[in-house]
């Protein structure tokens, strides 16, 4: 078991490696930075030094090896256009998108299942038609024309919530949040939605097609043969089993989700870390998107890793050595 | 049931108390589609973060609503000899942290704007030495003679010495070296009439008014200003129409009608003095992005002329800018100091004589030529540029399109990759508002020492333009100096050095709730903002 993570954990030391290679490679594709640090008139001595004080005359590896040297400890340097470390601005706008996601991911999950098992059921009734049609829309409409049709509905001829931001936060000295305040809770109603609408219709459809193989199975018409009630057939039997994929599904989305976020955070201007991420592009930011591709990447491996570990531990023929050893 | 009635009547006269409170205190919620880079004053020499800058730091001269030069800080000034200004202070003036400004300022600025991090250098370097009168006065001596000193200083910020040096400011925020003196970033102490009450970069920045100000006839009655920035011009259009904020900028010109169906709204347009125009490689002995080998088409003024009479400004103006562009024959806009209103004949529209001109130059069937052109940072730009090379297309001039975005763009034409480009479309306003700086920027000859010519990214070069440039940089007599702009200027568009199109128009979305002033510099300056 041991050898089996140790094993894992270099397989995703080099994952990360082969990320920062590739991201730190297209960086210089994305234009030049001077020309966003400084105005129309600043001379070329003045502009040609500024690329020295940031050592970008600096030959490609040696760049590349200061970054992972650097990256390494957890220093992703200081951004060109804020002039403040990056690290700050990455835990400054943080809470905004861990808390669009993970209502999103709440969204996702509480509407998303019921609503699977309901078209499971009931495969034929009205609702169960509008459901899957509606879960058509969300798949196949790209989030951000879903976004601005709700601004356009919601927020313009509605007017019931806000079109963008994230309204009154509430500093709690590590962590601002938008969900103690009226205001903060009505702007995180569309994004949260928009950004949740393609989960919940992923999760939905995962639900009714599993949902629909378990209630083929025998066990399950050996229930009923029992004279269970409808109801403990339906959740006490199917239901249990066919969370199973699901959950480890919604795992592996939950990454997703906060790289999703992006193009919500760009429609409604929400202030997070997507947000952040578009700017540094606009502007290019090397530190900062650096930074967050590097995050996104140890998400991503994180939980893949840990769905590893996971399986193995559930599984022990999965442990390739492990296996060997006991069989 | 009747707990939720409750709540809702609740919630109603919370929410009526909570408008009322906010209408008596006059707020203004305006957005950009991007934030000012920082609050230091120094940091970065472009329209928006001094604009925005504006309404908190002030400079020793200021401009007012129509772009004129005004007393700020100084209350006068007077050359005592070429090379000598002595500025007069205005006096009682008070920081918003209750600190006095005074002649130690004047220098400590001015010293702070040649620091390492500062984008002012050019401006801070125009002045060799700042002398100390007394408190009120001080004498400035330039680097020999600069008549315009006085103007482009308007944009040079004045910051309180004390509070600077106590809070690590006293140098200009510098990126390599962060922590030392990232104070000035997020923090302000200007004598300006609005103060920094809260800043989150890129998400929001709280001013309120500071009701120690010296200046007691400004017209605005806001007392609170709530900035956002919003990237995405739909999201912007929609919250200015929903009524969550009263002012955004830029709002797309497509959008225009949008805007005018609506009630309560309004699209102040206007004339910004910026100038777009095309340059074309003139120095090369061949083109580096075309199918012409041996030798630059562009060299020949025949192919220039060609060029220019291909061109229908009219047609870009009705169909690319909606009717909202003024087409020009001169590289500077009405608004700027030295602008001649006799001179200003664009090019006429005439295909046959182009096509008669180039034959003439030996191109009967055309040539190739790729354009340069940025997609994110002038109105339209991309599209201006397709517009053009179709019209090139008549005349048998095959123009290729490369747009990108500025980063890439800028990166690509500009002086520090040698000046990668064959023709390419750029906008120019002069920061101070005159001539010269398009003489010596745009229409010098290229010099790496007098670093003159440094945006003449085709290198368009004539001896005695270069000569007038350093003529007007000196002359304090109006009418010579207008002569020799006019003789300059004339000259470069005999040569066709290059080929203005057009002043692209500001576009800003305001509420009827209130009354804005639109500078032609796209600067918002918060002194004229009325709530009706």
């Amino acid at each position: 078991m041991f050898s089996f993570l140790v094993k894992r954990v270099m397989q995703s030391l080099i994952v990360l490696l082969a990320v920062a290679l590739i991201a730190f490679s297209l960086f210089s594709f994305v234009g030049d930075p001077i020309n966003n640090m400084v105005g129309q008139d600043t001379t070329l001595e003045e502009r040609e030094a500024l690329r020295e004080r940031l050592g970008l005359n600096d030959p490609f590896h040696i760049q590349f090896y200061n970054f992972i040297k650097n990256a390494a400890v957890g220093d992703f340097g200081i951004s060109y256009r804020h002039k403040v470390p990056v690290k700050d601005l990455i835990i400054e706008r943080a809470p905004a998108t861990i808390e669009l996601s993970f209502i999103s991911a709440l969204l996702s999950i509480f509407i998303g299942i019921p609503m699977g098992v309901y078209t499971a059921i009931q495969r034929k009734g009205f609702i169960s038609r509008s459901f899957m049609t509606i879960s058509l829309v969300g798949i196949s409409l790209p989030t951000f024309l879903i976004g601005i049709l709700f601004i356009f509905l919601f927020g313009v001829i509605l007017r019931w919530l806000p079109t963008f931001g994230r309204g009154e936060v509430v500093d709690l000295g590590f962590w601002t949040t938008g969900l103690l305040t009226w205001s903060g809770i009505k702007s995180l109603i569309l994004p949260s939605i928009t950004l949740a609408l393609f989960q919940m219709t992923l999760i939905m459809r995962l639900v009714r097609t599993e949902m629909l193989e378990v209630l083929m199975t025998d066990y399950i018409k050996f229930a009923r043969a029992r004279g269970l009630k409808e109801n403990a057939v339906n959740f006490g039997h199917a239901l249990k089993n066919t969370l199973i994929p699901v959950i480890t599904i919604i795992g592996l989305q939950l990454g997703l989700v906060i790289a999703f976020a992006i193009i919500t955070e760009t429609v409604f201007q929400w202030p997070g870390m997507g947000m952040l991420f578009i700017q540094a592009i606009e502007e290019v930011d090397v530190p900062v998107m650096a930074a967050y591709l590097m995050m996104i990447s140890v998400i991503f491996v994180g939980i893949n890793l840990l769905v590893d570990i996971l399986y193995a531990y559930v599984d022990p023929r999965l442990t390739v050595d492990g296996g060997a050893k006991h069989g | 049931m009747s707990i939720m009635k409750k709540m809702l009547t609740g919630a109603a006269i919370a929410g009526l108390l909570l408008t009322t409170s906010i209408a008596s205190a006059n707020t203004l919620k305006f957005a950009f589609q991007g934030d000012a880079q920082s609050l230091d004053p120094h940091g970065l020499n472009e329209t928006f973060t001094l604009g925005f800058l504006s309404n908190v730091y002030e400079g020793l001269t200021m401009l007012d609503k129509d772009i004129q030069l005004i007393p700020g800080l100084a209350t006068s000034w007077e050359n005592t000899s070429p090379t000598t200004i002595v500025f007069k202070l205005r006096q009682g003036v008070k920081f918003h942290n209750g600190n006095s400004f005074n002649a130690d300022d004047v220098i400590f600025s001015w010293k702070r704007s040649l620091s390492e991090g500062s984008d002012q250098k050019v401006r801070g370097s125009m002045v060799k030495d700042i002398k100390k009168i007394d408190d009120h006065t001080v004498e400035v001596h330039t680097n020999g003679p600069q008549p315009l000193m006085a103007s482009e200083w308007a944009w040079i910020y004045i910051m309180d010495k004390e509070w600077s040096e106590e809070n690590g400011a006293a140098n200009a925020a510098n990126v390599k070296d962060a922590n030392a003196n990232g104070y000035s970033l997020n923090h302000a102490n200007g004598t300006g009439p609005f103060s920094i009450a809260t800043r989150q970069p890129d998400v929001k920045t709280v001013f309120k008014r500071y009701e120690g100000h010296w200046n007691k006839d400004i017209k605005t009655n806001i007392t609170d200003v709530i900035f956002t920035p919003v990237k995405q011009a739909a999201t912007r259009t929609a919250a200015l129409i929903s009524g969550e904020l009263d002012m955004v900028y830029p709002i797309p010109v497509q959008d225009w009608k949008r805007l005018d169906s609506e009630d309560g709204v309004t699209a102040l347009r206007g004339p910004e003095a910026r100038t777009i125009f095309l340059g074309m490689d003139q120095f090369r002995d061949e083109l580096l992005y075309s199918d012409v080998k041996g030798k630059n088409p562009f060299k020949d003024v025949k192919v220039r002329k060609a060029m220019a009479h291909a061109i229908n400004l009219e047609l870009i103006k009705k169909k690319v800018m909606r009717g909202a562009a003024t087409p020009t024959g001169l590289m500077i806009a009405p608004q700027v100091n030295g602008f001649n209103a006799d001179a200003n004949t664009p090019y006429k529209y005439d295909p046959a004589l182009s096509k008669k001109l180039l034959a003439e130059a030996g191109y009967p069937e055309g040539f190739e030529v790729t354009i340069d052109c940025p997609n994110n940072r002038y109105v339209n730009d991309e599209k201006i540029c397709q517009a053009v090379a179709s019209m090139m297309a008549k005349v048998g001039v095959k123009m290729k399109v490369l747009a990108q975005p500025k980063s890439k763009y800028f990166g690509k034409v500009l002086a520090q990759n040698n000046y990668d480009t064959s023709m390419y479309l750029l906008g120019w306003t002069p920061g101070s508002m005159d001539v010269h700086n398009v003489l010596a920027g745009l229409l010098s000859c290229q010099n790496k020492e007098t670093k003159a010519g440094l945006f003449n990214l085709g290198n368009y070069c004539n001896a005695r333009v270069d000569e007038l440039q350093k003529l007007v940089g000196v002359e304090t007599d109006a009418a010579k100096r207008q002569a020799y702009v006019n003789e300059a200027m004339k000259i470069v568009q005999d040569e066709v050095g290059y080929l203005p199109l057009h002043q692209q128009p500001l576009s800003w979305g305001v509420s009827d709730k209130f009354s804005i002033n639109q500078r032609a510099d796209n600067a918002f300056d918060f002194r004229y903002v009325v709530k009706n």
